[in-house]
């Protein structure tokens, strides 16, 4: 089955301070894996070098069994990575339709300049769009939407994002940062749908959110992380109930 | 008469140049200041290939077109290890060292003294000697990168630089080298521009370096800024606004020395109003 994601001993380091210590774990395909921590706990740094953004200082990165000391982004897409931003990153002077054009066309720069969205492409971008209800604004900036629904247009894009043009095939490792941060009820339930499908399509799910009750509703596995160290792994009700990560979670 | 078809001529170069310089600055987002320097070196390729060896205008061209579109790569390579200020930096530093190869290269650019007798284009014995045939081919020229810039900028190419523009990571992130976008794009310009400083040479019949120098950059920059940004025929209206205005500087009372210094000023005038009150130009896409 595709989608296994392992991490052997991966580290991090930002001038003096190890952002990343050793953390190693995986992440099997059908489930939703929650990664918590306080802020500045490494989640988002996983996320970036787990997706070329970050180079790693050390471990390795395992996908589908073929090991990797260096990530590099352009290639990230063709391992079947794809992710959302903690912080929303649109193309927000394009419109909404092209925001998801942009990943359903080919990454070729030759052969791009012969390309033309097509019938196909619409009809996928169609329906990625209607899934988030953001369908009716195709023709708008992405400027112009509301925070909730940059959100949501950053997870169609995300969901929307193919290995390549040619094999139209969606990826299988999906990492989520923040994706339910400022959404209103009815677009934080859009949102919990989609990964909910994204289990049953056998996908293997990383979800960061630092709310308690959506991780605790949506997560198969938590792994809770604190000064760059993994100091839980296991299952929700085990973990969230642990003294050691309650404190190390609220101060106490 | 001759006088509006001198004008509609200058307008067609002055127009391929702000149409190919739209494409890297408006829709790549990479605020170039060297594009003179690419006109520069298809002018003086055209010249020294026809003063020199006789060479056809048009096997004189398609060859500086050539070289430019190396020399840009070589550039771009290079320009693509910088980013935000120090890129355009980068590119305003181009610009003087070809300026200064101009200026001190002799034996081939004959130094400051320039090019004189650039020959007009002639094709299977039909000479475009006259204003109104260089019109007509300057015209033919102009419409052939505009059909081409609007090719490459509605493709799927054209999307993924505008998205480059937008956030060059996370377009890594979904797959794409950006660096063959850019290097692409910039190089197409480039050649654009080369095409553009052919014309001017053999129209002008004389070219030295002073027509090539960083202000003809910037003059460049002012026509996408103030048609707009991302949006070629933008670069149109620049083109004939930034070309006419100070035309008709001559009119008011001004001689032609005090007009040549007014053409400065109302361009930088132009480029400080619009991006203070019309940031993305007259009919642009794209703020910077």
């Amino acid at each position: 089955m595709k989608g296994v994601l392992e991490i052997k001993n991966l580290v991090k380091q930002f001038g003096g301070v190890r952002a990343i210590d050793s953390l190693t774990f995986s992440i099997p395909p059908a489930s939703i894996t929650g990664i918590v921590g306080p802020n500045g706990s490494g989640k988002s740094t996983i996320v970036n070098i787990l997706t070329g953004l970050l180079p790693l200082d050390g471990g390795v990165v395992l996908v589908d069994g073929d090991a990797f000391k260096k990530i590099l982004p352009h290639k990230v897409s063709s391992h079947g990575i794809t992710r959302t931003f903690q912080n929303i990153r649109l193309f927000e002077q394009m419109t909404v339709l092209d925001n998801i054009l942009v990943v359903l066309t080919d990454r070729n720069a030759f052969q791009a300049l012969f390309e033309r969205h097509g019938a196909y492409h619409l009809k996928k971008a169609e329906e990625f769009l209607r899934r988030v209800n953001l369908w009716e604004k195709r023709n708008e900036l992405a400027i112009s939407l509301s925070y909730g629904q940059r959100k949501l247009l950053e997870i169609a894009r995300a969901l929307a994002m193919t290995r390549s043009a040619t094999s139209g095939q969606a990826a299988d490792i999906y990492f989520f940062d923040e994706p339910f941060a400022g959404l209103f009820p009815e677009m934080a339930k859009i949102v919990s749908g989609i990964l909910k499908e994204l289990r049953q399509e056998k996908k293997a799910v990383v979800l960061i959110e630092h709310d308690m009750g959506i991780i605790r509703e949506l997560s198969d596995r938590i792994l809770v992380l604190d000064a760059g160290k993994l100091i839980a792994d296991g299952n929700p009700d085990d973990v969230l109930g642990r003294r050691d990560v309650i404190e190390a979670y609220l101060g106490e | 008469m001759s006088y509006a078809i001198y004008l509609a001529t200058i307008f067609c170069i002055y127009a391929i140049a702000g149409v190919s310089l739209n494409l890297v600055v408006g829709y790549a987002g990479l605020l170039s200041i060297t594009h003179a320097a690419f006109f520069g070196i298809g002018a003086y390729a055209t010249a020294i290939l026809a003063t020199k060896f006789g060479a056809d205008f048009f096997l004189a061209v398609l060859v500086g077109i050539g070289i430019t579109a190396a020399i840009s790569w070589c550039a771009g390579i290079i320009m693509s290890r910088l980013g935000g200020d120090y890129y355009v930096l980068g590119t305003v530093s181009f610009n003087y060292v070809v300026i200064n190869i101009m200026v001190n290269w002799d034996g081939l650019t004959n130094g400051p003294l320039g090019i004189p007798g650039i020959p007009k284009p002639s094709l299977f014995g039909f000479s475009f000697s006259s204003n109104i045939l260089f019109l007509v081919l300057s015209v033919l020229f102009l419409a052939a990168v505009y059909a081409v810039s609007y090719w490459i900028t509605t493709s799927s190419f054209g999307r993924v630089i505008k998205a480059i523009r937008e956030d060059e990571e996370a377009v890594r992130v979904f797959g794409y080298r950006t660096i063959s976008y850019k290097l692409a794009i910039f190089m197409i310009s480039a050649a654009m521009a080369a095409l553009a400083g052919g014309l001017f040479a053999s129209f002008i019949t004389f070219i030295d370096p002073t027509s090539f120098n960083v202000m003809e950059s910037v003059f460049m920059l002012a026509i996408v800024i103030v048609g707009g940004f991302g949006n070629i025929k933008g670069s149109l209206i620049g083109a004939f606004l930034l070309v006419l205005i100070p035309e008709l500087l001559r009119f008011v009372g001004f001689s032609a020395d005090i007009a040549a210094y007014m053409r400065q000023a109302v361009y930088g005038l132009a480029l400080v109003l619009f991006m203070l009150y019309r940031p993305k130009g007259l009919i642009g896409e794209y703020k910077l």
